[in-house]
C-alpha cells in the first residue's frame, strides 16, 4: 500500500496554536520537520510537547494554524485518514488481540494485500517472532514496547510519533530500547517525531532536538549545538547542567572577549557573541571545568581559585562543588583529587554567551519532574 | 530472640493459618446445603411422586413415576417455548437500550456519572410488584400511552395492557439495570487511549467499535444478557399482571400448579426441567461466546 503513495514528506507545522480554556499549551509554533529526520521534541511536563504530538496525530483539534504534510494540509483530517501512526506512551496494545493480530491492525483497517508476509517480516525486524501467539500482557515492557513500534510502523507512515515511548523501561532497557530504536528508523528511513523529558535520550537518538518552553520553541538544532551552544538560560539548565557567570565587558583581546567577573577576568570567544560592551552573561559546562595545580604551565587560560564545599562520585567522575571567594558555587566533573584549596581553569572556546537580559535560573528545576 | 522463643511464637501462627480458610467456608456451605442441595433434593423426589388418591388433599406418594416428567412437557412446552422466547427478546431489548446508556456513562459522562448510576439504581428502592403493577396504570387504555399511540393508529390491537408486547416491556423495564451495570463495569474497564490507538491506526469510528470496543465488553455483554435472561425467563409476575391468559410463562405454570392446583409432581418436574434446560442453554451460550478467549 505504501508503494502507490508518493516519497516520506517533510512536515510542517504553521503558526500551530492549542489552547485549552485560557491556559495556551503550544503557542503559534511553527516547525519543518525534514523527511527522514529523527526529531525530538525536548522539554518539562507541561511545556505543549505530548499536544503537539497529538495535533499531529489528530488526537486533538489546533485552535489555530495548519499542518503540512508535504503541500497536503492536513489540519482537519481525521486521524484514521492521516500517514501518521503513533507509538502510544504506555503502548495502548490491544489486550483482546495476539501480538500478530496487533501489528496486522492497521494493515488489516486498510484491507491490505498480503498481510501474512508483511507481519512476518515486521515481527522479524523488532525480533519478537517467536512471540507472535501471544497476548500483550504476557510479554515484558520490552517487548510490548517493539510490538507498540512494530504495529505503528509496518504502516508505512510518512511521520511516526513517539509519545515518550520509553518512560516505562527500566533505565537500562531504556539505554538498550535507545539504540534500538536509532537503528529501526536508520533502516526503514521513516520521519521519527519523539517527544521526551529526558534529554540524554533526546541527545541519544535524535538529529534534531527543538527544546520547547511553555508552548514555545526555545532552541532547535543538534544536539551538538544546543548542548555546547544553547541560546537561553532554559535550554542551558534544562539540558544538563550548567555554570553562568554575569560580569561586564573590559575589553578586547585578540579574538576573545574579556569579561571582569568580580575579582577576575575571563576570556570569551568573540565569535561566541554580538556583545562588545556592558554587561554580559556566559557558560560552562561542569565537564569542561577543569581542576588545575597553578604551579604547572600550559594551563587553560581562564582561572578561578576556590575551596571544594562537596564532592559527590556519580560513577564515571566525581562532581566537586567549588566556592569561590566571592561566594558562588561552580560545578566540575572531573576524576579524583584530593586539595580542598582548587583552581578552576577552563578553555575560553568552551564558554557560550547567553543574553543577559532572562531569568538565569529558567529551566533549573523541571529537568526531572514528570 | 532465642531459637527456642521463635518456634514457640512460629508455630501456632502457622497452624492457624493452614485451618483458617477451611473454617471460613464452613457456613457457606453449610448454608448451601441446607437450603440448595438438601430442598433441590426434596424437589427431585417430588418431582416423582404419585398421587395418593383422586383429590390433591390426599397427598402423595413415594414414587420413580418418570411420566410426571413427560406428561408435563406434553401439555407445557408451549409456556416453555414462550418463556424463552419473551425473555430472549427482552434481552436484547435490553442489550440495545442499555449499551449506549453504559458506554455514555463510561466514555462521556464524566460529572454525571455518578448521578445516572444513582438513577439506575434507584427502582430498586420501590418494590418490583408496586413497580410493576404501576405500569398497568401507565398501560390502561384510557391512560395517556394508549390515547397518544392511538391517535397515530400505532397500535394494531389498539391496546397495550394484556399483550405480549406489555409483557415484555414489563420485562425489559424490570431487568434493564442488571443489563447496564455489568455493561458499564466491563465499558469503564477499557482504556480510551484504546480506541485513540485504533483511529490512530487507520480505524473509522464503526471499526474503533466492533474492533475494540465491542470484543473488550464482551464480559459485561455475556454476564448481563445472563442476568436478564435468567431471571427474565423465570419470571411470573409480568405475565400475571400485564399479559392476557395467552401471555402466561412457564413461572405463571409452575405458580399455578404449586399454589392453585396443588400438583406437586407436575410442578417439580417443570421446575426441575426448566432449570436443566437454562443450564444447558448457559453452557452453550458461554462456550460460544467464550471461543473468542475473552480478556
Amino acid at each position: 500500500m505504501a508503494s502507490n503513495r508518493p516519497k516520506v514528506e517533510d512536515l510542517h507545522l504553521v503558526n500551530l496554536t492549542k489552547s485549552f480554556g485560557d491556559f495556551k499549551a503550544v503557542d503559534n509554533l511553527t516547525l519543518t520537520i525534514p523527511a527522514g529526520s529523527f526529531f525530538a521534541l525536548l522539554g518539562p511536563s507541561g511545556c505543549g510537547k505530548t499536544t503537539t504530538l497529538r495535533m499531529v496525530a489528530g488526537l486533538e483539534e489546533p485552535t489555530s494554524g495548519q499542518i503540512k504534510l508535504g503541500q497536503d494540509d492536513i489540519t482537519n483530517l481525521p486521524p484514521y485518514k492521516r500517514w501518521v501512526n503513533t507509538v502510544f506512551q504506555s503502548y495502548a496494545l490491544f489486550p483482546h488481540l495476539t501480538i500478530y493480530e496487533n501489528v496486522a491492525f492497521g494493515l488489516r483497517r486498510q484491507k491490505a494485500k498480503d498481510i501474512d508476509n508483511q507481519v512476518k517480516a515486521m515481527l522479524e525486524l523488532v525480533e519478537l517472532t517467536t512471540q507472535a501467539q501471544k497476548k500483550p500482557q504476557q510479554l515484558s515492557g520490552g517487548q510490548q514496547q517493539r510490538v507498540a513500534v512494530a504495529r505503528a510502523l509496518i504502516n508505512e507512515p510518512d511521520v511516526l510519533l513517539l509519545d515518550e515511548p520509553l518512560g516505562a523501561l527500566d533505565l537500562k532497557l531504556r539505554r538498550q530500547m535507545q539504540l534500538e530504536l536509532k537503528r529501526i528508523q536508520t533502516e526503514v528511513g521513516i520521519t521519527f517525531v519523539h517527544v521526551t523529558h529526558d534529554q540524554e535520550e533526546a541527545m541519544t537518538m535524535a538529529d534534531t532536538i527543538a527544546v520547547m518552553n511553555e508552548g514555545k520553541i526555545e532552541q532547535m538544532g543538534s544536539p551538538i549545538q544546543i548542548y555546547e551552544h544553547p541560546k537561553t538560560a532554559f535550554v542551558a539548565n534544562f539540558l544538563g547542567q550548567t555554570n553562568l557567570f554575569e560580569g561586564t565587558v573590559a575589553g578586547i583581546e585578540g579574538d576573545e572577549l574579556a569579561v571582569k567577573v568580580k575579582d577576575v577576568t575571563l576570556y570569551v570567544p568573540l565569535s561566541s557573541t554580538e556583545i562588545r560592551s556592558g554587561r554580559i552573561v556566559f557558560g560552562v559546562r561542569p565537564e569542561k571545568v577543569k581542576i588545575v595545580d597553578q604551579g604547572k604551565t600550559g594551563l587553560p587560560k581562564n582561572q578561578i581559585s576556590g575551596s571544594i564545599k562537596l564532592t559527590a562520585f556519580v560513577g564515571v567522575s566525581t562532581q566537586y562543588e567549588v566556592i569561590t571567594n566571592w561566594g558562588q558555587e561552580i560545578s566540575a566533573f572531573e576524576q579524583n583529587i584530593d586539595p580542598s584549596a582548587v583552581s578552576l581553569g577552563w578553555e575560553p572556546r568552551h564558554s557560550f554567551v547567553l543574553d543577559p537580559d532572562q531569568d538565569l535560573t529558567a529551566g533549573l528545576d523541571t529537568s526531572w519532574d514528570e | 530472640m532465642s531459637i527456642a522463643q521463635e518456634s514457640i511464637i512460629k508455630k501456632p501462627i502457622k497452624k492457624r493459618f493452614k485451618r483458617t480458610p477451611y473454617l471460613l467456608v464452613l457456613p457457606g456451605i453449610g448454608w448451601l446445603f441446607l437450603f440448595f442441595l438438601f430442598p433441590l433434593s426434596t424437589l427431585l423426589a417430588t418431582s416423582l411422586q404419585k398421587p395418593a388418591g383422586l383429590s390433591p388433599d390426599d397427598g402423595y406418594l413415594p414414587a420413580f413415576k418418570v411420566s410426571n416428567y413427560t406428561d408435563a412437557l406434553a401439555e407445557y412446552y408451549p409456556q416453555f417455548f414462550r418463556a424463552f422466547l419473551y425473555s430472549g427478546i427482552a434481552s436484547v431489548v435490553c442489550l440495545l437500550l442499555a449499551y449506549p446508556i453504559a458506554y455514555y456513562m463510561a466514555f462521556r459522562a464524566r460529572k454525571y456519572r455518578n448521578l445516572m448510576l444513582v438513577l439506575i439504581v434507584a427502582p430498586f428502592f420501590a418494590s418490583f410488584l408496586l413497580r410493576t403493577n404501576a405500569w398497568k396504570t401507565i398501560l390502561s387504555g384510557d391512560g395517556l400511552v394508549v390515547s397518544v399511540l392511538n391517535s397515530f393508529n400505532l397500535l394494531p390491537q389498539e391496546r397495550i395492557l394484556n399483550t405480549s408486547l406489555a409483557v415484555i416491556a414489563g420485562l425489559v423495564y424490570n431487568f434493564l439495570p442488571f443489563m447496564i451495570l455489568p455493561l458499564y463495569t466491563s465499558l469503564e474497564k477499557i482504556d480510551p487511549r484504546l480506541i485513540e490507538a485504533a483511529g490512530d491506526l487507520y480505524s473509522p469510528p464503526s471499526q474503533r467499535f466492533w474492533k475494540v470496543v465491542w470484543p473488550l465488553s464482551l464480559p459485561g455483554v455475556i454476564s448481563g444478557t445472563l442476568l436478564t435472561f435468567i431471571p427474565a425467563s423465570g419470571d411470573y409476575i409480568n405475565a400475571e399482571l400485564l399479559g392476557s391468559i395467552k401471555d402466561k410463562m412457564i413461572g405463571n405454570v409452575i405458580q399455578s400448579q404449586f399454589i392453585d392446583l396443588r400438583d406437586y409432581p407436575t410442578a417439580s418436574a417443570l421446575s426441575f426441567t426448566f432449570m436443566a434446560v437454562i443450564l444447558v442453554m448457559i453452557y452453550l451460550y458461554i462456550r460460544k461466546a467464550g471461543t473468542d478467549d475473552l480478556v
